[in-house]
């Protein structure tokens, strides 16, 4: 952990989103994710006012991406059809800009989305539109310097992934440049609706080890009592997407989210 | 942290090219990766083994011959290297089983691997088989229906072969799924990738294990001919028979390197698999930085290929860089091209070349002939399993 220490530049949207975490009420912060541009555009705007008005703390935007590594069947499904709806970068940026007016929102895309505009394009790009970070979950830190630098420069919080395999010795590179919050993969492996809440603790901790900034879990997380689970074994925030996207896809997609939405609020005691 | 001093690293950049663009679950397992291979590779007792299996089990050295009759037909000669020749009927085996022995070394009881034409999967069956691992093979659903008689082969070499129905339900969607089940099972499971594309150390370690095919190859035409070629040339998909043909002659600057891509219905139309030639922003696609196939958004394009092997949007990041260097010139010919060319080995020399290689020969057919008096070719694989898909296009 030798870089625990390393002072933190000012970064704005660092900073919003480290104020929402901290300051949510209840066990800990709800932090919805859903994809931009599904079903519809619109639809999308809706459903993550409806995450806003559930209870929701901060929301994670997706940004689709034709080849989805990190992501499980019902997140990949979704991007498809978000693609052949005409998602594009710039209509999700729309949708971020919108929520950005009453939470912080943090983009999540795919090392080729950013890659394409070039990261300092992209980068502005991101800010002008509200948002307070961005998650590039085929990034790690030893690809990401580029990013690292011009985020900080112009305020955009990177939130990097730190996953039970790795190792200690990998703890610092990953957690010690961490801005807004370190995302912590609960269980190797992709996006998608997982039973239990095990091993939740150990990742928690070991997270917490790597980094000075807040620790939210993901991967798995789908209800009331799995988010009671993960603020129980120290979770500063926690992080629900299939189960989310999934009722995005179903029918009364706005009413069905904001009412699974206000179940996990209650079962972070909001 | 201070690295250790006796850390030794394999390439992972080819100019800009390469790099590990995956998510964080598997930097650790290409970490242990990369160690494991550069240990393997020092150890006499492994290089032995893999030695013995390459020669005895799979029919290394493969011969280096002189097609007479094509030679006549473009008026210079033609040198095969006739990896057609190794067991299951492709170069893919000299990597499969390499990585099959490395994993076994590291411990490793599952192995996955994607395919597109079959040739990978079946020979990671093969070793699989031979080694006593399961396998798992993940394939496009439409390649399935291409390939039919290599799925059969690897279910009866006791492999799982996983339809994979995304996107175009081909060999991109095949290396997405089985990079999945990597983040999922990476503490048993090793994936054996079939061609020099991924995150690092894949693109070092599949070119180490195919480099045999260019080391031979030099040797054997110095021996048969005197001399060494004034053209050596592959087809290429992802490109690890390019990459390991190339591999033997990169140092000499007389012989030219020419990588032939799929161009599909033509490289004018967005249906074709020939990202070194059509050129553009370089992009990421499954791991690394390379040339590929994309939009303005930077959504990977669908490739288009009647070879299935060749179907794929993006190729190894060496070869990019062998682009932007000048050292390695990459063309592409077309689906019909490729067809005939097939047709025209089979009844010139007797051999039926796999489609993916039926490209390579279409253009020492069609393409210039006053640049070369002596080629060697690298005969990549044999073509039983496309017979029933030309057939079909009559």
């Amino acid at each position: 952990m030798a870089d625990r220490t390393e002072a933190r530049p000012a970064n704005a949207g660092a900073q919003r989103i480290e104020d929402a975490i901290r300051g949510a009420r209840g066990r800990a912060a709800l932090m919805p994710y859903l994809m931009g541009g599904f079903p519809t555009i619109a639809t999308s705007a809706e459903i993550g006012k409806a995450c806003a008005d559930g209870g929701a703390d901060l929301i994670e935007l997706g940004i689709p991406y034709s080849d989805p590594l990190a992501d499980g069947p019902v997140i990949q499904a979704a991007g498809t059809v978000a693609l052949a709806a005409g998602a594009t970068f710039d209509a999700i940026l729309g949708v971020c800009k919108e929520l950005s007016e009453r939470l912080p929102v943090v983009i999540m895309t795919y090392a080729n989305i950013m890659q394409a505009r070039g990261v300092d394009a992209f980068c502005a790009r991101l800010v002008e539109s509200g948002a307070s970070g961005v998650i590039v979950p085929d990034l790690p830190p030893e690809e990401a310097g580029a990013l690292l630098e011009e985020a900080d420069r112009v305020g955009l919080a990177v939130v990097p992934l730190i996953a039970p395999t790795t190792p200690d010795d990998r703890l610092g590179l990953v957690g010690g440049r961490a801005r807004g919050f370190l995302y912590t993969v609960s269980v190797n492996g992709i996006t998608g609706e997982r039973q239990g809440a095990a091993g939740y603790a150990t990742v928690i901790e070991r997270a917490q080890r790597a980094t000075d900034v807040p620790v939210a879990l993901g991967f798995g997380i789908s209800t009331g009592e799995q988010a009671r689970a993960a603020a129980d074994a120290g979770a500063d925030g926690v992080i629900v997407g299939s189960m989310l996207v999934r009722l995005a896809g179903g029918p009364d997609p706005v009413n069905a989210v904001r009412a699974a939405v206000e179940e996990l609020a209650a079962g972070l005691d909001r | 942290m201070a690295e250790p001093q006796t850390e030794r690293r394999l390439p992972d950049r080819f100019g800009p090219y390469g790099g590990r663009y995956v998510p964080e679950t598997l930097i650790p397992a290409l970490d242990e990766l990369e160690q494991a291979w550069i240990a393997a590779s020092a150890d006499p007792a492994f290089t032995a083994e893999l030695d013995g299996l390459l020669a005895d089990y799979g029919g290394r050295p493969t011969p280096l011959y002189l097609a007479q009759r094509i030679s006549e037909v473009v008026g210079h000669e033609v040198w095969l290297k006739r990896e057609d020749l190794m067991h299951t009927g492709s170069h893919k085996i000299n990597n499969a089983l390499g990585q099959a022995l490395l994993a076994k070394r590291m411990g490793k009881t599952r192995m996955i691997a994607e395919t597109g034409a079959g040739s990978h999967g079946v020979a990671s069956a093969t070793a699989c088989a031979l080694l006593g691992l399961e396998c798992i093979v993940y394939m496009g659903a439409e390649d399935i229906r291409r390939q039919s008689p290599n799925v059969v082969r690897m279910e009866m070499l006791g492999t799982e072969v996983r339809p994979v129905e995304d996107g175009t339900r081909t060999l991109k969607e095949a290396v997405s799924a089985a990079i999945r089940d990597w983040v999922t099972n990476v503490g048993d499971t090793h994936y054996i990738l079939g061609s020099a594309v991924g995150p690092a150390p894949y693109p070092a370690i599949v070119k180490a294990l195919q480099r045999r095919i260019g080391d031979e190859s030099r040797a054997q035409i110095l021996e048969k001919a005197g001399r060494l070629p004034d053209r050596v040339l592959a087809c290429i998909g992802g490109g690890s028979n390019a990459i390991g043909m190339f591999a033997g002659f990169v140092d000499d600057p007389e012989v030219a390197l020419v990588g032939v891509e799929a161009a599909g219905d033509g490289i004018d139309t967005p249906r074709h698999g020939a990202p070194l030639t059509v050129g553009g922003r370089p992009g990421i696609l499954h791991g690394s930085l390379s040339a590929i196939m994309q939009d303005d958004e930077g959504q990977i394009l669908e490739a288009h290929s009647i070879s299935a092997g060749l179907d794929y949007p993006g190729t190894g990041p060496e070869h990019a860089w062998l682009r932007d260097s000048g050292r390695a010139q990459y063309v592409a010919v077309k689906d019909e091209q490729a067809v005939a060319a097939f047709k025209e080995v089979a009844r010139l020399e007797g051999i039926i070349p796999a489609l993916e290689t039926a490209h390579a020969f279409a253009y020492v057919f069609d393409g210039p002939k006053d640049t070369s008096t002596l080629d060697v070719l690298c005969l990549s694989g044999r073509g039983d399993k496309d017979i029933a898909e030309v057939v079909a296009r009559g």
